[in-house]
C-alpha cells in the first residue's frame, strides 16, 4: 500500500498513435550515398554560433575541425567527408522560417579521407575533465533534440554530486524509430559510452582506476539507468544484454505515453524527484543523456571521431521507402527525400523532428543538422485538421499537460492580449510538448499561441531593455553636453581673466613707464 | 503539393475528435432514454421533442445572424441540438407548444447566446431555461402525464396528440397525476409517514422508468447505461457522477438510517426525478463545470448536496435545476482555487526546494 | 407616520454617511499625484516628438490629464500603452494599437561626407564617426527618432525596416477562423 503511493506518477501526456511500424523492423540505413554539397550550419546547438577557423577554398579531410566553439556554451563543427570549402555565407536554416543561417558549404570529393586522429587504448586511465574535454572537442550535443553541449553537462556533473545517470531511450515521438535501432543495433557501444559517461562525471581526483563493473570500491559512485519505453521489447533485451556485465548500469523498462521522454518527466519517474523550477537536474543530483550521445560518446572517445553525422528517421504517409539512415551533418532534405522516395505531390508538409514538437520546414532545401532525430512527409489525413472551433472547455488539454498547466485558460488570456495573466498563469512553465494541441477536439493550436507569447513576452523584455539602454544613453549625453558646456564656459572665463589680467598688467607697465 | 503558407506548430498530428463528434456521442448516449420517454409518453412527448429541438436550432441561427456570422457550420456542431435535446428530455411530456419554444429561446438567447455563444456560458443553458420555466410557469411544468404508450389504445392517437400539444390536455385530472418525489413531498405536508406513503411504490418501474415524469428523465436504468457508456467513450469523465451520487446517497443513507419514517432512501432518491439525466449528462456539461479532477470532485459533490437539501427540504420536490444552476456559478471559484500543481513548483507556484540529502 | 420616520431616518442617515465622507476627503487627502512623473519615467524619455507633443514630458502631463490617449507613445507599442492604461485605470483596446515597424537609420557608405551633424543631434549617441569618415549607426542603440535624417545634407541616411533574423524572429499570433467567416 505504501509503495502504491510513494510511486513516481506520471502526470499528464496521450497515447498517440505510434506509426512507428514502417520503419522500427528495418536496419539502419548505412547505404545513403555521400552529397555532392554539404551545408553545414555553425550554429547546430544551444550557445554561440562556432566561428569558422578554414577559408574558402581550402582543403579538408573528414573530421577536421570547420569552425571552433566559442566560449561556455557552445560546440565546435567538423567536416562530415573529405573535400573543398566553397563558400561560407549565410545559408536558409533549417528553421520554420527558412531564414539565413551562417553556413560552411563543403563540396565533397567522394573520397571520404579520413584526418588521422591518435587512437586510446584504454579511456578509462584518461582523467575525468580529459573525457569531458575531448567529448567537447568532439563537438557533442545532446541528440535528443535539446542540442546541449554534452561537455557542458558533463561538467556539471562532475561539480554537482550526481548519483543517477539516466539514459533516454524513451523516444515517445511517433513515427521516430533512430533511437530505437540505435539501440536495437550498437547497444554494446551505447553502454560503453554510459561507461565513458560515468567515468566523465568522476569527480574524485585519481580515480581513475577501472574495474570490470565500472564502480569503485570506497567512493561514491553513481548508477545509471537505461530507461526505455515498454514499446520497444527488442531495444530493451538489446541493451540489457549489453549492459549485464556492468552492475551500475541497469535497464528498465518505462511506459509508453508520451511525453514520457521529457527529461523532467523521466526524472521524476526514475528517481522519483522532482526538478524544481529554474534548476539544472544536476542540481538534485540527476543527469540526463539521450542514447545517441551516449553513443556519439563512443565513437568519440574510443575513435577519436568527432560527431560527424547522425540516425535520422525518414517516414510519413508520404514516403515510399520509409527508413533510418545514417547521414552525414549538412545533407539537404531534398537529398534524403529523392534516397527515400518521397512523393512531393501528397506531402503536406514537411516536419523536422517529431509530429509533436518538431516544425513545419517551408521547403527541402534546408540541412540536416545534429538536433535532426527524423525528417517527415505527412500526407494532408495524417495531418491534424486546422479547421479552429471554439474552445468548449472539455478540459483534456489540462488532463493532457504533463507540466500541470492550464492551456485553455493560458490561451484565453493569450487571446485578449493579457501577457502578464498569461505569465502568471505559467507560460513559462510550458515545455511545448503539444499534447493540449493533440488532444484537443476544437483543434485549437494551443502551442503556437504559447510560442507566440513567450516570444512577446522577451521582445516586450527586450523593448523595455531598449528603452532603459536609450534612457541611460540620453542621460549620458545631457550629462555629457553640460560637461563640455561648463567646461567652455570655464575656458571661456580663464580666458577672459587672462585677457583682463594681461591688460591690467600692460595698464600697470604703462603706467610705469 | 505543400498547401502551407505560414509557419506551423507541433503538434502537427492529433486525435480525430471534434466538438461535433462530441455532441452526437452525447446525443447517442441520451437516445435510448429518450426514445423510451416518448414511446412512454405517446405521441405528445414526439410533438413537443421536436419542437423544442427545431426551435432551438432556430434560436441559434437567429442568434448567429443577428451577430453577422454564417449560421451553418455552427449549427453543425450540434450544440444547439443537444441543449434543445437536453431542455426537452427535462420538460413535463405533454407540455404545450409554447413551452418548447420559449425555453429553448431562453435556453439558447439568455443562456448562451449573450454570453458569446459555445464555450462561453456560464450557466447550463438547458438548466436555466428549465429553472426559468419552473419560476414562471409552475401550472405547466409540473402537470405530469399518466404514461400511456404509443400504440395502446388507451393513448392518445396522432389527431390527439396534436390537440393536446397545441390546445392543452382537455382532461388533466384524469391523464395526469403526480411524480414520485412530488407525491411524497404532498403527502409529507399531510403528516402521512413514508411506510404508507409508498405503498403503491414499484421501485422496478420507477427503475425502468415506467412511472410519471419529465420526458426523457425517468428511466433510470436507460440514463445510466447511457451515462457509463459515455465514461467509457472516454467523453466524459467519472468524477462528476461519482461525486454527485455518493454524496446523495451518503447523505440520503444517513438520514434514512437516522429516521426511516421521514427521510426517503439512498436508492429511492437515485431512482427518481432528474437524478440520473443531471449526474451523467447535465452537470458533466464541460463549459459550465470546473477543469480539474479535483475541482469536478467538488463539483460533483456539491451539486449532490444541494439537491439532497432541496429535496428535503426545500419547497421543490425536485432540486436538480437550482443545484445545478448554483454549482455553475461556483465553478469559476472552484477553479481559481483547485488547480493542478505545476511541475517543479509547489502548490502556491513557488518553487520546488531543492532537497538535502 | 411610518413614511415620515422612514424618510427622516434615511435622510438622517444620508447625511451622516455624507459627512463622513466629506471627512475622510479632507484628512486622508491624497496628495497631488506623482502620476506625471511615473508617466514619464515610463515613456522613452527620447522626446522624439512623434506623439505630437514637444517631448515626453508634455506627453506625460497631457497623458495625466486624460487628453491623450493611453496609445499616445508609437515607439512604445502595445507593451507601454497597457502600462500606461494600468497606471492611470483606463480601458484598453489593443485590437485598435498598431505595433510600430520597428525601423533603424542606416548610412548609405556612398555618399556620406563625414559631416558630423547626424551624430550631433543624436539623443542616444547611436551614431558613430570622426569629422570626414563615414558614420555608422550602432543599430542596437538607435530608437528611430529620425532626428538624424533631417540634418543629413546629402540624405544618406535613411530608415529602413530591421530585419528579420533567426535572432528576432517571432511566432505570429494565429489568427482565428471566425474573423474570416463573417458575412459580408
Amino acid at each position: 500500500m505504501l509503495s502504491f503511493f510513494s510511486k513516481p506518477r506520471i502526470r499528464g501526456g496521450v497515447h498517440a498513435e505510434e506509426h512507428k511500424a514502417a520503419t522500427a523492423a528495418l536496419p539502419i540505413a548505412s547505404n545513403f550515398p555521400l552529397p555532392k554539397k554539404l551545408y553545414i550550419p555553425l550554429q547546430q546547438h544551444v550557445g554561440k554560433a562556432a566561428e569558422p577557423v578554414i577559408k574558402v577554398g581550402e582543403k579538408v579531410l573528414k573530421g577536421q575541425l570547420l569552425a571552433y566553439s566559442q566560449g561556455m556554451i557552445s560546440a565546435p563543427v567538423h567536416a562530415p567527408s573529405s573535400g573543398v570549402i566553397l563558400d561560407v555565407n549565410d545559408y536558409p536554416a533549417p528553421h520554420p522560417s527558412a531564414l539565413p543561417i551562417r553556413t560552411i558549404v563543403l563540396a565533397t570529393d567522394g573520397k571520404d579521407e579520413w584526418l588521422a586522429s591518435p587512437v586510446i587504448t584504454d579511456p578509462f586511465q584518461l582523467a575525468p575533465e580529459d573525457i569531458s574535454l575531448r567529448v567537447g572537442a568532439a563537438g557533442i550535443v545532446g541528440l535528443g533534440g535539446a542540442t546541449f553541449p554534452t561537455a557542458v553537462k558533463l561538467n556539471m556533473g562532475r561539480e554537482n554530486h550526481i548519483d543517477t545517470l539516466i539514459i533516454n531511450g524513451a523516444e515517445c515521438e511517433p513515427y521516430l524509430c533512430c533511437d530505437d535501432r540505435l539501440m536495437q543495433e550498437r547497444a554494446e557501444q551505447i553502454i560503453d559510452g554510459v561507461r565513458l559517461m560515468l567515468h566523465g562525471m568522476t569527480n574524485s581526483p585519481g580515480a581513475n582506476l577501472h574495474l570490470p563493473e565500472g564502480g569503485r570500491p570506497g567512493i561514491k559512485t553513481t548508477n545509471a539507468v537505461v530507461a526505455v519505453e515498454d514499446n520497444k521489447p527488442h531495444a530493451f533485451l538489446a541493451m540489457k544484454t549489453a549492459a549485464k556485465p556492468y552492475s551500475l548500469i541497469k535497464v528498465i523498462q518505462i511506459p509508453t505515453r508520451y511525453p514520457m521522454g521529457w527529461d523532467r518527466q523521466l526524472i521524476r519517474y526514475v528517481t522519483g524527484r522532482e526538478v524544481p523550477v529554474g534548476c539544472r537536474s544536476s542540481e538534485i543530483g540527476v543527469t540526463i543523456h539521450n542514447v545517441g550521445t551516449a553513443y556519439a560518446v563512443h565513437k568519440a572517445i574510443r575513435h577519436g571521431q568527432p560527431l560527424l553525422g547522425r540516425v535520422i528517421t525518414v517516414a510519413g504517409g508520404a514516403v515510399k521507402r520509409p527508413m533510418n539512415v545514417e547521414v552525414p551533418f549538412g545533407t539537404l532534405i531534398s537529398e534524403l527525400f529523392d534516397f527515400c522516395e518521397v512523393n512531393p505531390e501528397v506531402t503536406a508538409r514537411i516536419i523536422m523532428g517529431g509530429p509533436m514538437m518538431g516544425d513545419a520546414m517551408p521547403h527541402t532545401g534546408l540541412p540536416t543538422v545534429k538536433a535532426t532525430s527524423g525528417v517527415l512527409a505527412l500526407t494532408q489525413s495524417e495531418l491534424k485538421n486546422t479547421d479552429e472551433q471554439p474552445c468548449i472547455r472539455c478540459a483534456s488539454c489540462v488532463s493532457v499537460c504533463p507540466a500541470g498547466l492550464r492551456p485553455l485558460d493560458m490561451a484565453n488570456t493569450i487571446r485578449t492580449n493579457q501577457l502578464e495573466a498569461t505569465v502568471d498563469l505559467g507560460l513559462k512553465d510550458c515545455i511545448s510538448c503539444g499534447c493540449c494541441s493533440y488532444i484537443c477536439p476544437s483543434n485549437i493550436p494551443l502551442v503556437q499561441y504559447f510560442k507566440y507569447a513567450s516570444g512577446e513576452v522577451m521582445a516586450r523584455q527586450q523593448a523595455q531593455h531598449k528603452a532603459e539602454q536609450t534612457r541611460r544613453l540620453i542621460d549620458a549625453r545631457n550629462a555629457r553636453l553640460e560637461r563640455m558646456a561648463l567646461q567652455q564656459r570655464e575656458e571661456e572665463l580663464a580666458r577672459l581673466a587672462a585677457k583682463a589680467e594681461r591688460e591690467r598688467l600692460k595698464a600697470e607697465q604703462g603706467a610705469l613707464v | 503539393m505543400i498547401a502551407y503558407i505560414k509557419p506551423s506548430s507541433g503538434a502537427h498530428v492529433g486525435v480525430k475528435t471534434s466538438v461535433s463528434h462530441i455532441m452526437w456521442q452525447v446525443m447517442l448516449a441520451l437516445s435510448p432514454a429518450t426514445a423510451f420517454g416518448i414511446w412512454c409518453f405517446g405521441w405528445p412527448a414526439l410533438n413537443l421533442f421536436i419542437i423544442t429541438v427545431l426551435s432551438a436550432v432556430f434560436f441559434e441561427a437567429f442568434c448567429l445572424r443577428l451577430a453577422g456570422r454564417v449560421a451553418k457550420p455552427v449549427i453543425m456542431d450540434g450544440s444547439a441540438v443537444l441543449t434543445g435535446w437536453l431542455l426537452a428530455i427535462t420538460l413535463p411530456p405533454w407540455a404545450p407548444w409554447w413551452l418548447g419554444v420559449v425555453g429553448a429561446g431562453l435556453a439558447i438567447v439568455l443562456g448562451k447566446q449573450v454570453y458569446g455563444g459555445l464555450g462561453q456560458n456560464l450557466f447550463n443553458p438547458a438548466m436555466l431555461a428549465r429553472v426559468a420555466l419552473l419560476i414562471s410557469f409552475p401550472m405547466e411544468m409540473t402537470t405530469w402525464a399518466n404514461v400511456s404508450p404509443l400504440f395502446f389504445p388507451a393513448s392518445p392517437g396522432l389527431a390527439e396528440s396534436l390537440r393536446i400539444t397545441f390546445t392543452g390536455i382537455a382532461d388533466i385530472d384524469a391523464s395526469t397525476g403526480a411524480t414520485t418525489l412530488g407525491f411524497i413531498k404532498t403527502e409529507f405536508s399531510q403528516n402521512r409517514l413514508l411506510p404508507e406513503i409508498l405503498q403503491d411504490y414499484s421501485a422496478l418501474l420507477n427503475f425502468i422508468g415506467w412511472t410519471r415524469g419529465s420526458l426523457g428523465e425517468t428511466s433510470t436504468l436507460l440514463l445510466g447505461l447511457g451515462g457509463v457508456w459515455l465514461i467509457r467513450q472516454n467523453i466524459i469523465q467519472w468524477y462528476i457522477p461519482l461525486a454527485l451520487l455518493l454524496t446523495v446517497t451518503l447523505l440520503a443513507g444517513i438520514f434514512h438510517v437516522m429516521d426511516s419514517q421521514h427521510y426517503i432512501s439512498p436508492f429511492l432518491h437515485l431512482n427518481s426525478g432528474a437524478m440520473m439525466c443531471v449526474a451523467f449528462f447535465i452537470a458533466t456539461d464541460y463549459v459550465t463545470s470546473p477543469n480539474t479532477p479535483a475541482g469536478q470532485l467538488v463539483f460533483g459533490a456539491g451539486c449532490g448536496l444541494l439537491m439532497f437539501v432541496i429535496r428535503t427540504w426545500g419547497a421543490y420536490p425536485e432540486g436538480a435545476g437550482f443545484a445545478v444552476l448554483l454549482m455553475n456559478a461556483a465553478t469559476p471559484l472552484i477553479d481559481h482555487y483547485i488547480r493542478p500543481r505545476i511541475y517543479g513548483r509547489d502548490h502556491k507556484g513557488k518553487a520546488l526546494e531543492i532537497p538535502k540529502s | 407616520m411610518y413614511v415620515l420616520s422612514a424618510i427622516v431616518s434615511l435622510t438622517v442617515l444620508g447625511l451622516f454617511l455624507g459627512l463622513l465622507l466629506g471627512i475622510a476627503a479632507r484628512y486622508l487627502k491624497v496628495e497631488s499625484s506623482p502620476v506625471i512623473d511615473e508617466l514619464e519615467a515610463l515613456l522613452p524619455g527620447s522626446q522624439c516628438g512623434q506623439c505630437g507633443f514637444p517631448g515626453c514630458r508634455p506627453a506625460a502631463e497631457a497623458l495625466a490629464e486624460g487628453k491623450a490617449p493611453a496609445t499616445i507613445c508609437p515607439p512604445g507599442g502595445s507593451a507601454l500603452a497597457e502600462q500606461i492604461a494600468a497606471l492611470l485605470g483606463l480601458d484598453l483596446d489593443l485590437s485598435e494599437i498598431k505595433e510600430p515597424e520597428l525601423l533603424v537609420a542606416k548610412v548609405s557608405e556612398a555618399t556620406c561626407t563625414g559631416c558630423t551633424r547626424c551624430f550631433k543631434v543624436c539623443p542616444t549617441d547611436a551614431i558613430v564617426g570622426a569629422p570626414k569618415q563615414i558614420h555608422a549607426v550602432v543599430a542596437d542603440a538607435c530608437i528611430a527618432c529620425k532626428k538624424c535624417i533631417d540634418v543629413c545634407p546629402t540624405e544618406c541616411l535613411q530608415m529602413h525596416p530591421v530585419e528579420v533574423t533567426l535572432r528576432n524572429w517571432r511566432w505570429a499570433k494565429p489568427v482565428l477562423p471566425e474573423a474570416s467567416r463573417a458575412v459580408c
